[in-house]
């Protein structure tokens, strides 16, 4: 595309992508593609093809909960003839492993990054490409051999038996659970392999976002979305190193016997006692420095796609750009001294685990003021009910319960109790699911129409959001309850101990809910398969926002913009008095005086453009 | 429509409430008798909690009540247009500073606990000058070795240690200490009745003292994930009075070191003679 229009940093020209052409034959179009949009629709279907494998590796963990030691329905006696249909413990320790791995590292990591990082900040901010068009075809190719070392890894018996955590001892050395020899090392190399990925698209983020906007995108017009994934690329380019490194240093405990993480003197399975002189704390504090990070790394990109969509279906103002960014930017900053508050009960110096908690409380602030914000934002909009605003809401009103159960944790004296047992698992599946995960749906529906240039169906996506949200709260709520009553997590049978047996019926009614949200995720995919088949066109615009990817054809072409963009004003300004509609793109200079109702929006926009490059 | 969705938003937060109020009638709430904590410190943590659970009640109920009014106004917007308000430079400011406020009150709050808890310098004295046992965790059970009767423990295991599996017996009425220490991979030292956690370090002796304001018998389990058998480490902690535990030293160290004859087996100390069979 033109190299014409200098860049607002004056970089543009030099950090183009090198103008490369469009491809031409099946493979290099559709396979190994070097275009943002393509390489962001294979992220999609890669990680919605995860997110079906770990429901279901979910549904396994919670039918053991639910019926212990009882035969899984169809799978079971296929999968462990030899258990006569049981899940053994050992697998049960498997099952919630990878179930936890797949979802982090193959599903919400890649979908928020890989997805809507890739497809939406080239068109957000209006380049014709990501700075490192081939760097960002390896970055989903990189997916692959993870999921192939995950999946070699789960196939061993025995498997990759630590937890998505993967603690030394256990992780360390491999007498700790017979059979995770070999599977615990491949774990650890395909989290290699997507911390690799993760890299190469963090750079790639970070350099387009920095080099490549369009005229006039300052840093405080860029849209919300861009800002999440921003920070969330900053984010990840300095805590990944560390997690890699650790990972490196454990699979050469595992490999060489460098003993980084492992004390001497340890006698573990009737194996010869070790010799060591490492430990096992120094993997906590590596894992968790990344780890902290990534949970908002897991966030901040649909704090930043809510903003947006929230503000464009209430058909107003973001309320609060700017104390939007900065506590997103709190956050980030703070993400990087709380990692000790998973380690209160760990042995670390307890004294250092009091600044920890002053950290941990301060960062719920950030979070406070989001969510207060998001509220303003819906307040006295013109709300309009469809799909896309039921799942920011729904993200929204979990959030809450997400971040507000994070004050009790952060608490270290209240933490003791509830460090690892299911009120943390509320926790997290209340931010992780219910904040992210609707988020994306919301976020799917929204730019579905510019990513396939169909509109999704409204009655399938409202029906899939009302079972699935009832389903996460039945599935989720009740965890607290079970934290509270202190059943431990990652228990295969927690019904053995007395202080838990009459938590059968509570287990089985969450269960039960599981299997109904599992079953609305069909509804999902039929809506995406239908649609992008046989979904009403849309057009440029179809919600009326105002940012740049709505300026150029739905699906945009290779290179994206027909008219390259100019940007005027901040991300969402709607409620204004322009012509007869009530926003104003970014790429519209001034409102129109009102009108009666003429041509199409978009051929407005494009003049416009026209007159102004 | 709108309508409908707001009541659909309205529910759940209301759901969750009533099942909240509810959850200490029904036995949802922390466990054993009357949700009530079996140590002086684990009800000041349940103290705590209620506190940090009321403000975020509190919260939970504003912010979602706000939504679904704000949802509820925008569902009968008659208005052509939104409210053009970009933000409100004053309002961000309150409710920045009102939460700040509470959460370091919250923080600073809690130092006091946490530091009669785990800061060394605030143990009780009485608990620190005699550890009572040494726990060892290991795949997949909980090992405890007391020192022998009249005598302190020593770092290092001695030969008129007793030694018990699975039961842990500590005198009632005064606090006690134990050394936590693992033979293998990390576990946790978890008795859910005294809100006591503290995670067994291969490699670390980690001292951890607690103090049962009713005698009993609680459970003990593992909270880190220790390998296929972690849900299976089932113990228990017995509290009893002084002359109970007593009683149960020597039944231990008869069923030990008796040599058949009548006698307790000879250790270099001499300690026999204290020890004779009834
Ligand atoms: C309001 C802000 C938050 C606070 C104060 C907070 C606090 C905490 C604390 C203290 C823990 C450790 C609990 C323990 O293991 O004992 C924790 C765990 C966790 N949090 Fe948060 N959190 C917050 C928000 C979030 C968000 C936004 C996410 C993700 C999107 C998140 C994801 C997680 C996860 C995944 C874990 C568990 C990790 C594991 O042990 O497997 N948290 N949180
Ligand atoms: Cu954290
Ligand atoms: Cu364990």
């Amino acid at each position: 595309m033109s190299v014409l229009n200098p860049s607002p940093t004056g970089l543009q020209p030099i950090l183009k992508p090198q103008a490369h052409h469009a491809p031409g034959n099946f493979i290099t179009k559709y396979i190994f593609s070097t275009d943002h949009k393509v390489i962001a629709i294979q992220f999609l279907f890669t990680t919605l093809l995860m997110m079906i494998v770990g429901g279901a590796l979910a549904l396994a963990v919670r039918w053991q909960l639910a019926f212990p030691w009882e035969s899984m329905p169809i799978v079971g006696p296929w999968l462990f003839a030899a258990e006569g249909g049981q899940i053994s413990p050992e697998f049960y320790t498997m099952l919630f492993t990878m179930h936890a791995t797949v979802m982090i590292f193959l599903v919400i990591i890649p979908i928020l990054a890989g997805t809507f990082g890739n497809f939406l900040i080239p068109l957000m901010i209006g380049a014709d490409d990501m700075a490192f068009p081939k760097l960002n075809m390896l970055s989903y190719w990189f997916m692959w051999p993870a999921i192939a070392c995950f999946g070699m890894s789960f196939a061993y018996a025995g498997g990759p038996a630590a937890g998505w955590t993967s603690y030394p001892i256990l992780a360390d050395l491999p007498q700790a659970a017979p059979g995770s020899g070999t599977a615990q090392t491949y774990w650890l190399l395909g989290v290699t392999f997507i911390g690799f990925s993760s890299m190469m698209g963090s750079i790639n983020y970070m350099t387009t976002i920095i080099n490549m906007r369009a005229p006039g995108m300052t840093f405080f017009r860029m849209p919300m979305t861009i800002w999440g994934l921003f920070i969330t690329a900053i984010l990840q380019a300095f805590a990944l190193p560390v997690l890699t490194a650790g990972g490196f240093m454990q699979v050469t405990d595992r490999l060489l016997g460098t003993c980084f993480f492992y004390p001497s003197g340890l006698v573990i399975n009737n194996a010869a006692p070790t010799v060591g002189g490492g430990q096992a704390l120094l993997w906590q504090h590596l894992f968790w420095f990344y780890s902290h990070p990534a949970v908002y790394i897991m966030l901040l990109p649909v704090m930043g796609m809510v903003s947006d969509m929230l503000s464009c279906m209430c058909r107003k103002p973001l309320f609060g750009y700017k104390p939007m960014v900065i506590s997103m930017s709190a956050i980030a900053s703070l993400g990087f001294i709380v990692w000790g508050h998973h380690m209160y009960t760990s042995g670390m110096n307890p004294a250092v685990g009091m600044a920890f908690m002053v950290a941990t409380m301060m960062i719920a602030l950030p979070s406070a003021v989001k969510t207060f914000n998001w509220t303003a934002t819906i307040w006295g909009g013109k709300v309009q009910f469809n799909t896309v605003t039921l799942n920011c809401i729904g993200f929204l009103s979990m959030f809450i319960v997400g971040g507000l159960s994070g004050i009790f944790m952060a608490a270290v004296p209240v933490d003791v109790y509830f460090h690892d047992t299911y009120f943390i698992v509320a926790h997290f599946h209340y931010v992780l699911f219910g904040a992210t995960l609707f988020g994306v749906f919301a976020a799917i529906q929204f730019w579905f129409p510019k990513m396939f240039g169909r509109m999704m169906n409204e009655k399938l996506g409202k029906t899939h959001f009302v079972l699935t949200f009832i389903g996460a709260n039945g599935t989720f709520f009740p965890m607290h309850f079970l934290g509270m009553q202190g059943m431990p997590r990652r228990y295969a049978d927690p019904y053995l101990h007395g202080y838990l047996e009459h938590l059968l019926p509570m287990n089985q009614f969450m269960t039960i809910s599981a299997i109904v949200m599992g079953a609305a995720q069909i509804l999902l995919f039929i809506n995406i398969f239908y649609s992008m088949f046989w979904g009403p066109k849309a057009g440029r615009n179809p919600w009326h926002a105002t940012t740049l990817e709505w300026t150029a054809p739905s699906p945009p072409p290779h290179g994206n913009f027909d008219v390259l963009p100019i940007v005027f004003h901040g991300p969402n300004e709607y409620a204004v008095h322009n012509g007869d509609h009530d926003f104003l793109m970014q790429t519209e200079k001034e409102c129109q005086p009102p009108k009666p109702a003429e041509a199409d929006e978009n051929n407005d926009t494009d003049n416009d453009q026209e007159q102004s490059s | 429509m709108g309508k409908g969705w707001c009541l659909f938003f309205l529910f759940w937060p209301i759901a969750a409430v009533v099942s909240c109020a509810m959850a200490p009638w029904i036995g949802w709430s922390f466990p054993y008798d009357n949700a009530q904590a079996a140590s002086n410190l684990g009800i000041r943590i349940d103290g705590l909690f209620y506190l940090i659970l009321i403000v975020t009640a509190i919260v939970f109920v504003g912010t979602q009540a706000a939504i679904v009014y704000a949802l509820w106004r925008g569902a009968n917007n008659r208005e052509e247009r939104a409210d053009c308000v970009h933000g409100n430079h004053k309002l961000e400011l309150v409710w920045s500073i009102i939460p700040g406020v509470i959460l370091l009150f919250l923080a600073i709050y809690q130092m006091n606990i946490w530091a009669d808890f785990r800061i060394k310098k605030f143990y009780p004295e009485v608990a620190v000058k005699a550890p009572i046992a040494e726990v060892t965790a290991r795949q997949f059970e909980w090992r405890f070795r007391y020192p022998a009767i009249g005598k302190k423990l020593q770092q290092k295991p001695q030969p008129d240690d007793l030694h018990s599996v699975n039961e842990l017996h500590v005198p009632f009425g005064k606090p006690v200490m134990i050394q936590l220490r693992s033979d293998d991979v990390q576990h946790s030292f978890f008795l859910p009745a005294l809100r006591i956690k503290q995670d067994a370090l291969p490699g670390l002796q980690i001292p951890v003292w607690f103090e049962a304001n009713k005698p009993g018998t609680y459970d003990l389990v593992c909270a880190e994930l220790c390998g296929w058998g972690h849900y299976k480490m089932k113990a228990h902690v017995i509290v009893q009075p002084e002359e109970e535990y007593q009683e149960y030293l020597k039944t231990l160290t008869e069923q030990q070191f008796y040599d058949g004859l009548g006698k307790i087996a000879a250790t270099e100390n001499g300690s026999e003679s204290e020890a004779t069979e009834k």
